[in-house]
């Protein structure tokens, strides 16, 4: 599904994946770890198609299409969703307004007609119960005021409303209470299937108990320098990462 | 990435990009010489078949005019427009009225239904009387009938004039005085035509009354002429929209609107305003010169609503003199400012009665090289015990190129007077647009999303269709400019 070869980008001059592969298939778990800084938001910036970075090498592949050329909002409707690390506010859009919005336009781009309004109910209830959010809070403004926790299960919501093939889940960890962890990671669980694929950044290993990754890559210093199945997780939750980089520094 | 949308594409496309509604609609008209004088002022005045004490009214006014000076004080630049190059009157040809909408002038239909404003059988169905108004003379009134069986009275003034003279001879220039400033000066000697609205006592308007008003003949200003008189415990919501031709030289317009709310009534007095901005080059565009303001008896309220996309120019306060114990004022407004416009506009309260209370939400949006002052004041006289207000402006840039100023003034002459002011800028950022983009989101309808929901208090106020119509005129003017 994802194939990405010896990706290259960087900000401002600042060259910081230096050199990333990783292939995807459909139906599996991939797990990112790294120390911070490391270049792990970046690389899911990169593949959402965040316009500041800059691809100096390398390709991307998305389900055997080249997406360099391709917008932010084309590649997500080809179905590549980004939970962000840090959601962003936006005063006086409902969350109920935003997804209509984005579903619609999705739609529109796929020369599909709106989402009659019936249908549209439906999909927020469904949805808005697998992951057990109020209704009430589907009316405030998206993210405005949300608690960090909030903001994460929101942005699982919005997955489940958008089904998308590859999921990239940024920290969707931090911020979330032991509930909310159990829930939103059984959200995402009902919704995997062998024809799409998740992505997870985490810097721990407690998600990894609920969404169980089949390979884990540790990224450092722009490159993945390890991958290994998920017990991978549980050794960096032990020993932490200062015997990898001397492995790389050796 | 080369085929991404950046935003020199953007900018590019935003110098391109027409004014929608730009286009000259070819009426035959009956227009006066350039320049004014005493006989001019005269002849308006016989044209229009005035009494007169009206004659009188407007040369008191004219003398008073010719020895002002035009304000300097906003924060807007422009040539000066000059006076004596205008042309003060301008009449469609087909003077008598129509019963009809059938009988009117089929290309003046054409011009509405390009600018999408549907003053057809939907229109009438869903409840809006309206009174016409192109070049400054009316052509259509709908409604008249439904409205004549509660006594209400929504006709042009000069019908007023003749019809009605003792309610417009007891109220005009009772709240905007001929000599109040250089452009209601002009305006009362010079008013071509404009609305007037009586609601008698504990009368509630079953209906929004709608006016479109139109600059549509090169060179001739436009003074329109606007008197609401809210009888008491009587209610109405007055709507008040307009757009204009795409013109090369600029065009003035100075109206004034005066508001009543006797004890206990309530006026609800909303504009979307869409006069031809100019070009992307500053060149053209519509300068507008507005003095709005109500005054509200005992209990009374009165609430002013602005859209306000279009004009070069934009002078605008739309006030409230809270006079009776207990009255209420509000405004609300948004104002957008693209290319090279300028918009210096806000709002007045005169606390003067006991308990009176106000409400002030701004919201300014700039783009492009524009410039976008809110100025607002707030006055709390010595009699006005227990006073309340609450103001808030927000600004929110787009690009580097903008600006956004906020000039509050506070005169508080009373100890209990309690005034809260809250003031935000901000910008659309990068990291916004992507979230939205990542959504499937394009930059050009994030930007919408983005200003709707920043404007979402005040579009809330706007009754159901205007809001529709206003939203659409907030995409038009952003549409392409991001930064
Ligand atoms: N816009 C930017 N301008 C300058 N430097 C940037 C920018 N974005 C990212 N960086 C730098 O790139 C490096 C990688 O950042 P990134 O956010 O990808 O790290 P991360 O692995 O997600 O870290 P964390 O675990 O803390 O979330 C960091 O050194 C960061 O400071
Ligand atoms: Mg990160």
């Amino acid at each position: 599904m994802l194939k990405i070869e010896n990706l290259h980008a960087s900000i401002d001059d600042k060259s910081i994946l230096k050199g990333i592969n990783l292939e995807i298939k459909a139906g599996e778990v991939h797990a990112i770890m790294g120390p911070n800084g490391s270049g792990k938001s970046t690389l899911a910036s990169v593949v959402a198609g965040k316009e500041e970075y800059e691809v100096t090498k390398g390709t991307i592949l998305f389900n055997d299409e080249d997406i360099e050329d391709l917008a932010a909002e084309e590649r997500a409707h080809k179905g590549i969703f980004l939970s962000f690390q840090y959601p962003v506010e936006i005063p006086g859009v409902s969350v109920t307004n935003f997804m209509k919005t984005a579903i619609n336009e999705t739609r529109k781009a796929k020369g599909l007609d709106e989402m009659p309004a019936k249908d549209m109910l439906k999909l927020i209830r469904e949805k808005s119960e697998l992951l057990e959010i109020d209704r009430k809070f589907l009316s405030r403004s998206l993210n405005e005021g949300f608690s960090g926790g909030e903001k994460k299960r929101n942005e699982i919501f919005q997955m489940a409303m958008l089904e998308p093939k590859l999921a990239i889940l940024d920290e969707t960890d931090s911020g979330l209470d032991i509930d909310a962890l159990r829930i939103v990671a059984n959200g995402v669980n009902k919704l995997k299937s062998k024809d799409n694929a998740v992505l997870v950044i985490t810097h721990y290993q407690r998600l990894l108990d609920y969404i169980v990754p089949d390979f884990v890559h540790v990224l450092y210093d722009g490159r993945i320098v390890k991958s290994g199945g998920k017990e991978l997780a549980h050794e960096l939750e032990e020993k932490g990462y200062d015997w990898i980089k001397e492995e790389v520094n050796a | 990435m080369s085929n991404k949308y950046t935003e020199d594409d953007l900018r590019e496309e935003l110098k391109t990009k027409e004014y929608e509604y730009g286009f000259y609609t070819d009426i035959e008209s009956d227009t006066f010489p350039v320049g004014l004088n005493e006989d001019i002022v005269k002849a308006i005045s016989l044209k229009k078949g005035e009494p007169q004490w009206m004659t009188d009214w407007r040369l008191e006014a004219f003398k008073s005019w010719k020895e002002m000076i035009e304000p300097e004080w906003a924060n807007v630049s422009y040539v000066k427009p000059d006076f004596q190059a205008i042309s003060y009157y301008s009449a469609p040809n087909s003077k008598p009225k129509y019963d009809s909408l059938d009988e009117v002038d089929p290309e003046l239909l054409a011009t509405f239904a390009k600018l999408g404003i549907s003053l057809d059988e939907q229109k009438k169905l869903s409840g809006v009387a309206m009174d016409v108004v192109v070049d400054s003379v009316s052509v259509a009134t709908t409604f008249k009938r439904t409205l004549g069986e509660k006594g209400i009275i929504f006709c042009s003034i000069s019908e007023a004039i003749k019809e009605h003279p003792e309610l417009v001879k007891k109220y005009i220039g009772s709240v905007v005085p001929q000599k109040d400033n250089f452009y209601a000066a002009l305006n009362s000697a010079v008013f071509s035509d404009g609305s007037f609205c009586y609601i008698p006592k504990g009368v509630r308007c079953p209906m929004e009354l709608s006016t479109y008003f139109r600059i549509n003949q090169a060179g001739t200003g436009q003074f329109e002429r606007t008197l609401v008189i809210a009888d008491e415990g009587s209610y109405v919501s007055y709507l008040e929209g307009c757009t204009a031709p795409s013109r090369d030289e600029n065009q003035l317009h100075a109206a004034v609107v005066e508001l009543i709310a006797l004890d206990n009534a309530e006026i609800k007095y909303s504009t979307v305003q869409n006069w031809y901005p100019g070009n992307a080059e500053g060149k053209g565009g519509v300068y507008n010169f507005v003095t709005k303001r109500g005054i509200c008896e005992k209990n009374a309220k009165i609430s002013w609503t602005q859209v306000e996309t279009g004009s070069a120019i934009t002078w605008k306060y739309p006030s409230c003199i809270l006079k009776g114990d207990n009255s209420v004022g509000e405004f609300y407004s948004i104002a957008v400012t693209n290319n090279y416009q300028q918009a210096d506009t806000g709002t007045k309260m005169i606390h003067l009665g006991k308990n009176t209370k106000s409400t002030i939400i701004s919201k300014g949006i700039s783009a492009g090289k524009s410039q976008n002052s809110y100025r607002g004041l707030v006055k709390i006289s010595p009699n006005a015990d227990n006073a309340r207000n609450f103001s808030q402006c927000d600004s929110l840039l787009m690009g580097n190129d903008c600006g956004a100023h906020t000039f509050p003034y506070i005169e508080a002459k009373n100890k209990t007077a309690k005034i809260e002011h809250e003031a935000t800028t901000s910008k659309i950022g990068e990291d916004q647009i992507f979230y939205c983009n990542q959504r499937g989101i394009n930059t050009e309808k994030a930007i919408a999303l983005i200003v709707n929901g920043f404007s979402k208090d005040v579009l809330n106020k706007l009754p159901m269709e205007f809001a529709v119509e206003a939203k659409k005129l907030l995409e038009i003017s952003l549409e392409g400019s991001v930064g």
